[in-house]
């Protein structure tokens, strides 16, 4: 896609947090999803997820990164690529075409869901208020991931590759609103200060 | 006063907390709870009882108190049926008491005492059996008014609550002294472990019965000295104020923290915690049993670990000439607290014959009257308070002797001896055994709670495995964190502390006096103080047949009140065996139920209510909607425009503007709510052959078809148009609320039945906006864009489609229709939405363009007869039933619902079929529902589904669902409005408008 088109996409939010937070929290912007899923035992499918995205294949419940591309193991047939927002529709292109010979799905969502980062040092306390998640420190470190929810929103939760205490949350983007509603509310340094 | 001029482990003197009860002002200290403060400030009356209106004092320390139940707080704040016992006093507090009028000093309701002999045990259930009108007019509103206990809050609460999940190896429920050495075993082991503790200290009754030393140190020290090692520990969390509610299977357990009940602090109020951990150690202790006496729940009248609890903790004697009641040594030990305090005891009543010991020589020692096998027959006294006891004795071989004369006092301190908090041990599914010689239910440690590898993983310790002597609660403990860290594969030893203390002779289990004489008709011997019942009660139902302890715990609500029978219980049960003439452990106990004390409804709402209170699913374009003043629905979770308003339009003329514009202009719907799943695969045509009633791998790419979808037993569950995007790839359209399950259902036939079949799915609903541009001026508008996209009718026929450009947007063009115009439907990446919508909206400016909103959706598809999931079905209606046998494929040997269809039900004559109904009076609109009555009008035949006035036609149309309909076109029908009138209205097509559908193939 033109940079022009680029001009006209709306990322799905552009909030900024209030003050009072615990935590740092911040809706992110755009970025490439592909919901990709295919045999994990199929080698040509395999080499094809890896040579596309550049990351190794995901063990259950992590993620990989490589430079701005990061590989999220989603079940046991599906995985999710984050990328570029511009180079989506290459990825996918680029997938279909290395993996010809093997049953897969490779599907632009980039524009599906709603990201947001929560991090600092308390970050894990405020999404254990939603996510029954065992997030301590030994328990969910870099390159783990969770298909969980966040009070009853469906919601991805993984810890990126930038430091230990930096989560990334992304959920469908009609629920954006709410999560990011529940994500002020969670983070309240007064609801931190007695945890951690 | 009866505050102590000094002592007092919780208080702190120089910091007065001032606070009103029942409008009053009074002080107390920093660390007082209510009911310290009002005991120190000589208030015994702080309640009424429930069904008698007896005046009611503190009992007990705890949580498990069951009479001084107050309304803390008021307007907002206001909460009922708070126990004084557990509020910690802050400054401004303000408490009301419950259950009295106009007073509680000259409380009407007392007429109830007068009346108690027509308030038997089961006296609300025998209301049902007659006379029959009393119940409606007579016992129903008199009980409703004089029971019940608080009042409940008017107003919103604003405070915030919050769950929060944890997780953990060793879960420590308690802080004494088993569950401090259990939390240091573990601890030091390695093991991630939460101490909880209900009160905000640590040490438990080593606080207050310090006469034991721990490896040479006194009690306070040993556990000071705990404390701190813990706190050093950073795998160790400790967490005060909170209390182990409840636990549920596989260590799933339910934690109560009262974070800011003293108004210090800010944050939530309370904070429910909900932690998965691998074992719990049970260290809950245990509470003192009452005695059923004659006047038991006189003001004053009290459990003796209480009164010693008040005035070591909180420096206050609740009496100043305290009689104690005990059936062992243990009520020595309060004796020795008040003299110790200076106060004045008049006897220690003692049930056994020949009390010695090291305690009882104290007691002798410090000149007070120890009366061996004597127990309180009666006590004197009134809302006042206790003014003397008469007592009765126990000569051997009879205990008909006469009551004595009476002993002056204040206060009674009754030692009925210990009964283990079992409750978290038994919540899933953990045995008690009864042990006869401490005369309790200790856990059963063959019977476990078990997990999920069959494994116990509750651990009872200490006091609450029935230990009374501290070197045996120790012993306990650290037996239980040597199980509970083996089960985990770490280990520890089960060496415990040494411990110096005194040796306690062993108690009489008593639990009635007097037990001959008119006294002992035990109506005035009260069991549950909270409900009012009494030994007689139980009785009563013995003898009325309510042998099994939960039918007469039922029949006489024994246990049944807020403080779930924590003091009730066993002595009731006890009572029961007796009348019986059972052993305890042929009657059993009762079930213990999480949570152990009741939890606020907001700590159970956590964060959820308000902006929270359930997920909304909002559009990309939903801000556009609302600044144009949309008024919303929910759609499934979704919010979409029900109607745009302008000015102060009333909802009918804004819906038929933008009916009007639909068909005379051109009107744009935000469809992006609608369900989009892809399907691919080399299988996929044959899989959505199965999904869908009509045939599905016939269809070219590039074109649209739409289908119907029905489960297993034949009845429709969605429909929606599918897109063949290439040979492998369909992109299926579900209804708005239906994307979720539609992909569900079809992963679950991929996963569980055809798991051979080569397709994936993708649920790419938010991928897209979607947008429709329906009208006859559609085609016009979009040709404005630049884009070299063919949108001719020859091009891009009815049901066809196009990926496209329009002014660089990526689009995806379909020919679809739901309101009968000329209609595309617009797909493009969700984030491009606001660029294309806002594109069509000023490129149409000239040519009427504007947005509609769900219900113009709505009429203009009822003018067209077409169905919507939900309004003409309701899960029992078949596509034939909708006259859509078009849809159903009689070529495909199977799919999902076929069989189904098949059977008599589906088949026979006389099922309801759709019709359209046309009102004799054509500005008659029917009301939805509304039943079509049968000719002779003795039943209902059928009803309205969808009821419309349209603005197109000027009439109002209807469709229904009519037991064989299609037979009846013509036929006028009578449909019930309301109880007094009915309308007319014949049958006909539920095509109304453009039958031939020339408007939208255009």
């Amino acid at each position: 896609m033109s940079e022009s088109n680029n001009a006209l996409a709306r990322a799905p939010r552009d909030d900024t947090a209030p003050d009072g937070l615990g935590v740092q929290l911040a809706a992110m912007p755009l970025r490439a999803m592909l919901t990709i899923r295919g045999d994990f035992a199929d080698a040509g499918f395999v080499s094809a997820v890896e040579a596309v995205s550049g990351c190794t294949m995901p063990d259950v419940r992590k993620a990989t990164f490589a430079g701005n591309n990061s590989l999220l193991w989603m079940s046991p047939d599906e995985l999710m690529l984050f990328g570029d927002y511009a180079k989506a529709d290459d990825l996918v292109a680029a997938l279909n075409e290395k993996a010809a010979g093997s049953h897969m799905l490779a599907v632009n969502v980039s524009d599906a869901r709603a990201v947001f980062k929560v991090s600092g040092a308390k970050a894990r306390y405020a999404l254990a208020k939603g996510a029954p998640v065992d997030f301590a420190q030994g328990s969910f470190g870099t390159g783990d991931l969770r298909r969980t929810r966040i009070a009853t929103v469906a919601t991805g939760i993984v810890m990126t590759a930038e430091d230990p205490d930096t989560f990334e949350v992304f959920c469908f983007r009609s629920y954006g609103t709410y999560l990011w509603n529940w994500l002020i509310s969670a983070c309240d340094e007064n609801a931190l200060s007695d945890l951690g | 006063m009866t505050r102590l001029a000094e002592g007092g482990a919780l208080i702190d003197r120089t910091k007065p907390v001032s606070f009103k009860f029942d409008g009053k002002t009074y002080q107390g200290f920093a660390g007082d709870t209510l009911a310290s403060a009002m005991l120190a400030n000589g208030v015994k009356l702080v309640g009424r009882s429930y069904k008698y209106h007896r005046p009611r004092g503190v009992v007990t320390s705890g949580p498990e108190e069951p009479n001084a139940l107050v309304n803390l707080g008021s307007g907002p704040t206001h909460e009922p049926n708070v126990r004084m016992t557990q509020v910690p006093l802050f400054e401004g507090l303000e408490a009301t008491s419950q259950n009295r009028f106009p007073s509680l000093n000259a409380d009407i309701g007392v007429l109830n005492a007068l009346a108690s002999k027509l308030y038997p045990a089961g006296f609300y259930y025998k209301t049902f059996i007659h006379p029959r009108v009393a119940w409606k007019h007579l016992f129903e509103p008199v009980i409703r008014n004089i029971a019940g206990l608080g009042r409940a809050p008017s107003e919103a609460d604003p405070d915030t609550y919050e769950h929060q999940y944890a997780f953990c190896d060793v879960l420590i429920a308690g802080g004494g002294a088993a569950g401090l050495l259990a939390a240091r075993k573990a601890g030091e082991a390695g093991a991630r472990v939460m101490l909880v503790e209900q009160t905000e200290r640590l040490g438990g009754r080593m606080l207050v019965d310090d006469d034991a030393e721990i490896d040479g140190k006194s009690a306070v020290a040993w556990v000071a000295e705990q404390v701190i090692a813990l706190e050093a520990m950073d795998n160790v969390t400790i967490r005060l104020n909170t209390c182990a509610s409840a636990a549920y299977d596989h260590g799933y357990t339910m934690l109560y923290e009262r974070r800011t009940d003293d108004r210090k602090g800010t944050g939530p109020r309370h904070r429910l915690w909900r932690v998965r951990t691998k074992q719990i150690i049970a260290a809950t202790g245990m509470i003192e049993r009452p005695i059923a006496f004659y006047g038991n729940d006189v003001p004053g009248v009290m459990l003796a670990s209480a009164v010693r609890d008040y005035v070591k903790l909180w420096g206050v004697a609740p009496g100043r000439n305290t009689v104690v009641y005990t059936v062992g040594d243990d009520g020595y030990r309060t004796a020795l607290s008040l003299h110790a305090a200076g106060h004045k005891l008049s006897a220690v009543l003692d049930v056994r014959e020949d009390p010695v010991g090291m305690l009882v020589e104290q007691v002798r020692g410090a000149g007070i009257k120890v009366m061996p096998a004597t127990g309180i027959g009666k006590v004197i006294g009134g809302k006042a308070g206790v003014t003397a006891i008469k007592t009765v004795s126990f000569a051997t071989g009879k205990d008909d002797a006469p009551l004595d004369d009476s002993i002056p006092c204040d206060c009674v301190a009754m030692a009925g001896g210990w009964s283990p908090v079992v409750h978290l041990y038994s919540h899933s599914g953990g045995k008690v055994l009864w042990d006869a010689k401490l005369a309790m239910y200790r856990p059963d440690a063959n019977f476990r709670p078990t997990d999920g590898s069959g494994e116990g993983f509750v651990h009872a310790a200490g006091g609450a495995n029935g230990e009374l002597q501290t070197q045996a609660v120790l012993k306990s403990a650290a037996e239980a964190a040597s199980g509970a860290l083996s089960s985990i594969g770490m280990t520890t030893d089960t060496s415990a502390p040494t411990v110096a203390a005194v040796a306690e002779q062993p108690m009489q289990p008593t639990w009635f006096t007097p037990t001959q004489g008119k006294a002992s008709y035990g109506g005035k011997h009260f069991l549950d103080y909270q409900n009012d019942v009494t030994v007689a009660d139980i009785r009563l139902a013995a003898r009325e047949g309510y042998e099994s302890v939960e039918h007469a715990k039922r029949y006489t609500t024994l246990g049944m009140a807020t403080d779930q029978g924590k003091l009730s219980n066993i002595n009731g049960h006890a009572i029961l065996a007796d009348a019986l003439g059972k052993a305890m452990p042929e009657v059993g106990t009762t079930t213990f139920r999480p949570p152990y004390t009741p939890i606020s409804m907001g700590s159970i709402a956590g964060r959820e209510k308000g902006i929270l209170f359930k997920p909304v699913r909002e559009t990309v374009m939903h801000n556009w909607h609302a600044a144009q003043n949309a008024e919303f629905e929910p759609v499934g979770d979704w919010r979409r425009p029900y109607r745009y308003q302008q000015g102060n339009e009333a909802r009918e003329p804004s819906i038929h503007r933008e009916i009007a514009r639909v068909r005379e202009a051109v009107g744009l719907l935000d469809a992006s709510t609608l369900g989009k799943i892809i399907v691919k695969g080399p299988d996929a045509g044959k899989f959505l052959n199965m999904m869908y009633t009509n045939m599905m791998s016939t269809l070219k790419p590039g074109k649209c078809r739409y289908g119907l979808m029905c489960n297993d037993n034949g009845f429709l569950m969605d429909d929606g148009v599918v897109a063949r995007l290439d040979e492998d790839t369909f992109l299926c359209h579900t209804t708005s609320g239906g994307s979720d399950r539609v992909h569900a259902w079809m992963e679950e036939w991929l996963q569980t039945e055809w798991f051979d079949l080569k397709v994936y799915t993708a649920n790419v609903t938010e991928q897209w906006a979607q947008f429709a541009v329906a009208g006859p001026n559609a085609r016009k508008l979009l040709e404005r864009f630049e884009g070299d996209t063919d949108l001719s009718g020859d091009a891009l026929p009815f049901m066809g489609f196009t990926d496209g450009v329009l002014d660089g947007l990526p689009v995806r063009i379909f020919r679809i229709s739901f309101s009968g115009e000329l209609s595309f439907e617009i797909a493009t990446p969700t984030s491009y939405g606001p660029a294309l919508w806002e594109a069509l909206m000023s490129k149409g400016e000239d040519l009427g363009v504007g947005p509609y909103g769900t219900e113009a959706l709505h009429v203009l598809r009822a003018e067209k007869g077409f169905i919507v999931v939900g309004d003409e079905t309701d899960g029992t209606v078949t596509p034939h039933d909708v006259g859509m046998s078009w849809a159903v494929s009689k070529k495909k040997e199977d799919f999902i619902g076929k069989r189904a269809m098949m059977r008599s039900d589906l088949t026979r004559e006389g099922r309801k079929q759709l019709v359209g109904l046309l009102t004799t009076n054509p500005r008659r609109v029917l009301p939805d529902g509304a039943h079509a009555m049968s000719a002779d009008g003795t039943r209902a035949i059928g009803h309205v589904t969808s009821t419309y006035y349209s603005p197109t036609l000027k009439r109002s149309i209807a469709m229904a669902l009519i037991e064989d309909g299609q037979s009846m076109m013509g036929q006028t029908l009578t449909i019930g409005i309301d109880a007094n009138s009915a309308a007319k209205a014949v049958v006909s097509s539920p095509v109304f408008y453009d039958e031939e559908g020339a408007r939208q193939n255009v």
